[in-house]
């Protein structure tokens, strides 16, 4: 098992004839991807890679069955795109887009309560389950299947912990990568939700940086709901009060969106807080020791 | 970005939100030239992009135009929390019966807009929060539908306004509304909000953030923004397209995702060092864009040591270590520079760099190891 996207993923490419569309086509193909259709407005009708190229995301559903996209259209056309890919029935949507305006994401996310489906990002690098399927812009070399589920704010982040679970042996059910702006699609919360529920994952590793609270509104959720182990690293703590570290959400604005107060926040609920990155593969080899 | 209250004013009073008569100026005599024009008592307020000019002493209140201009004087040049003051905004006075606070911000967690409004104005509104809950009215409001009437009268009701006041904080929370949506702002605040003793109800200061994600829709505003204020490393990085942000420290800091730099000036700090600054490079290895960005991180005259600390990921080892030699071709940096290749043909990377690096490039494997090279060899350098 694993969470998102798997063995049953058909998936549609929305901005498939744009470069990154067309690169990470063809990246999501070699690792083994079923990518059943590409979208892009006035190019229906031809081709890329053999997969068919729509106009419309009703046709592309209509003729062709996917059930998840990922977007790589321009910010602007965002909102629009993802409003497209729900109104379809899509069940998961990955915006990898960087740069949509907050006000067009509190007005997808708002539109989102009314629909049964999972918005990953934007401002992400994606969705993979090693093995399965890969719904996202991450390195599919660095992967192997295994029982842990990762979940981050951050893309080079999540690869280089991956890479080191990986090289101890620690492979993972599913990478999730959240987004790294202020309004996303899906918080820590429900991806540990998934994560608790799926069968094969065994521990669970959060990857938060400064800016909001959803690191501690996720402490609290593992505290009172979670049986499986969690390990966490929050990035930021040199970080100046106002300035955004690259991430548009990575912005200390006082009180509870500091590094400190949400490594304080995991540790009081139990979680076992990293205090560089190379420490998480090891804390994940104690917490699957203990656990077994 | 953030705007000046004297632009976030101009804004606001394009949807129609009022707010005193006020000049722009930058030298006591056109600061006095302004008094004049207004006649009695005038307020001069440092223009900054920082909170706090209050206490700074960066307003002052006078009767007299030449009072203007001798507090003009003092005020320009002053530099409030790092920022010089070149402009003072000259504003008319105006008799206030009672100050109040209004704001629209992103909520993060809600992902809605929050309004906040408390009949405690121009105090701090976090203090506000903790120590008078019940003075502040809270409004979530669904981006969908908009600001809905009954929104508005839960607002004045809420907060036992009467009368003209109560009219005119609607009007202005409607406007206001609309203001924050239509610029794509990410935060507008007014403190205080005044009603005066005639009963109008005036924006008397403004506080506007708008969401750089947005700028392409809003030429307007992206024009707004104050090359000259900005730090000129980073104005340089902006230009170039490199996330770059100056700290006081001086080991310099490079690295492609801004969750892997964060996390590099982290350990940079925990190995005892003081990260000069934080720089993302982005995904890819094109030597132009590294050579720039090298560039820019050494043109900090505090930086002692560069730590270069790269993740391969869809961009191989190999090819960023033919990037970076490239880059460092280029330039005539003679400072010391740590090399952490990871990833993808790491190890093909780290071979290419051993053998063609110059004399002041180190290569280390673990981003542990780097970060104590980093900060080992910026002590040194401090001589």
């Amino acid at each position: 098992m694993a969470i998102l996207v798997d063995n049953e993923t058909r998936l549609v490419v929305q901005g498939i004839t744009g470069r990154e569309g067309k690169f990470h086509t063809g990246r999501m193909l070699e690792s083994g991807t079923n990518v059943v259709a590409g979208v892009t407005p006035g190019k229906g009708g031809q081709e890329y890679e053999g997969i068919p190229i729509f106009n419309t995301m009703e046709e592309a559903v209509k003729e062709t069955g996917a059930n998840a996209s990922v977007i790589f259209v321009p910010a602007a056309l965002c909102a629009d795109a993802i409003f497209e890919a729900l109104d379809f029935d899509i069940s998961t949507v990955c915006c990898i887009t960087e740069g949509v305006p907050v006000h067009d994401m509190m007005k997808v996310t708002n539109h989102m309560r009314i629909k049964d489906a999972t918005l990953i990002g934007p401002n992400c690098p994606g969705v993979l389950s090693p093995g399965k399927a890969n719904v996202s812009i991450m390195p599919d070399s660095i992967f192997t299947p295994g029982n842990v589920g990762v979940v981050s704010r951050s893309g080079t982040l999540t690869y280089q912990i991956v890479n080191e679970l990986t090289q101890r042996g620690l492979g993972q059910t599913t990478a999730v990568g959240i987004g790294g702006d202020p309004i996303i699609g899906t918080d820590f919360i429900e991806i540990l939700k998934q994560f608790e529920e799926d069968p094969e994952t065994e521990c669970a590793v959060m990857l938060g940086e400064i800016g909001g609270n959803a690191e501690q509104n996720a402490a609290e959720y593992v505290q009172s709901e979670m049986t499986k182990p969690v390990v966490a690293y929050i990035a930021g703590f040199t970080a100046p009060e106002g300035k955004t570290m690259g991430h548009a959400g990575a912005i200390v604005s006082g009180g509870e969106s500091t590094a400190e107060a949400k490594s304080e926040a995991l540790r009081r609920a139990g979680i076992r807080a990293a205090t560089n990155p190379s420490e998480v593969a090891e804390l994940v080899a104690e917490a699957l020791n203990e656990s077994s | 970005m953030d705007l000046y209250e004297y632009q976030g004013k101009e804004l606001l009073r394009q949807f129609g939100i009022e707010t005193l008569e006020g000049t722009v100026a930058e030298s006591p005599e056109e600061a006095k030239k302004a008094a004049e024009q207004f006649g009695g008592t005038v307020a001069v307020k440092a223009q900054v992009l920082t909170g706090g000019r209050g206490k700074a002493g960066g307003i002052k209140v006078v009767q007299e135009p030449a009072d203007a201009e001798e507090a003009a004087r003092q005020i320009l040049g002053m530099d409030i929390k790092g920022h010089e003051v070149r402009q003072v905004l000259v504003e008319a006075g105006a008799a206030i019966a009672s100050e109040m606070y209004l704001s629209i911000t992103v909520d993060r967690a809600e992902k809605k807009p929050l309004i906040l409004f408390s009949t405690e104005g121009g105090v701090d509104i976090e203090e506000v929060a903790e120590n008078k809950p019940e003075a502040l009215v809270k409004i979530y409001v669904d981006p969908l539908l908009g600001l809905l009437p009954y929104e508005v009268r839960e607002l004045t009701f809420g907060a036992g306004l009467e009368g003209d006041v109560a009219k005119g904080v609607g009007k202005t929370l409607q406007n206001l509304y609309t203001a924050f949506t239509e610029s794509d702002a990410s935060l507008v605040e007014i403190n205080p909000l005044v009603a005066t003793e005639d009963g109008r109800v005036l924006a008397l200061d403004a506080k506007v953030t708008v969401d750089n994600s947005s700028l392409f829709r809003h030429q307007n505003i992206a024009e707004l923004h104050d090359v000259e204020a900005a730090d000129p490393e980073e104005q340089r990085a902006l230009e170039a397209g490199l996330q770059y942000v100056k700290l006081d420290g001086d080991v310099g800091i490079l690295g492609n995702g801004a969750g892997l730099v964060m996390s590099t000036l982290d350990v940079v700090a925990n190995a005892g060092g003081e990260p000069a600054n934080f720089c993302d490079v982005g995904g890819g290895a094109d030597a132009e864009k590294i050579s720039e960005a090298l560039d820019i991180v050494t043109s900090n005259k505090q930086v002692k040591s560069v730590l270069f600390n790269i993740f391969g990921g869809i961009t191989r080892g190999d090819e960023v270590a033919r990037g970076l030699l490239s880059a460092l071709e280029r330039s005539e940096i003679t400072l010391p520079i740590v090399v952490r290749l990871d990833g993808t043909n790491a190890e093909e990377g780290r071979q290419i760099l051993s053998e063609n690096t110059p004399e002041n490039v180190y290569t280390e494997e673990t981003m542990l190891e780097a970060a104590e090279r980093a900060v080992e060899l910026a002590h040194n350098g401090r001589g």
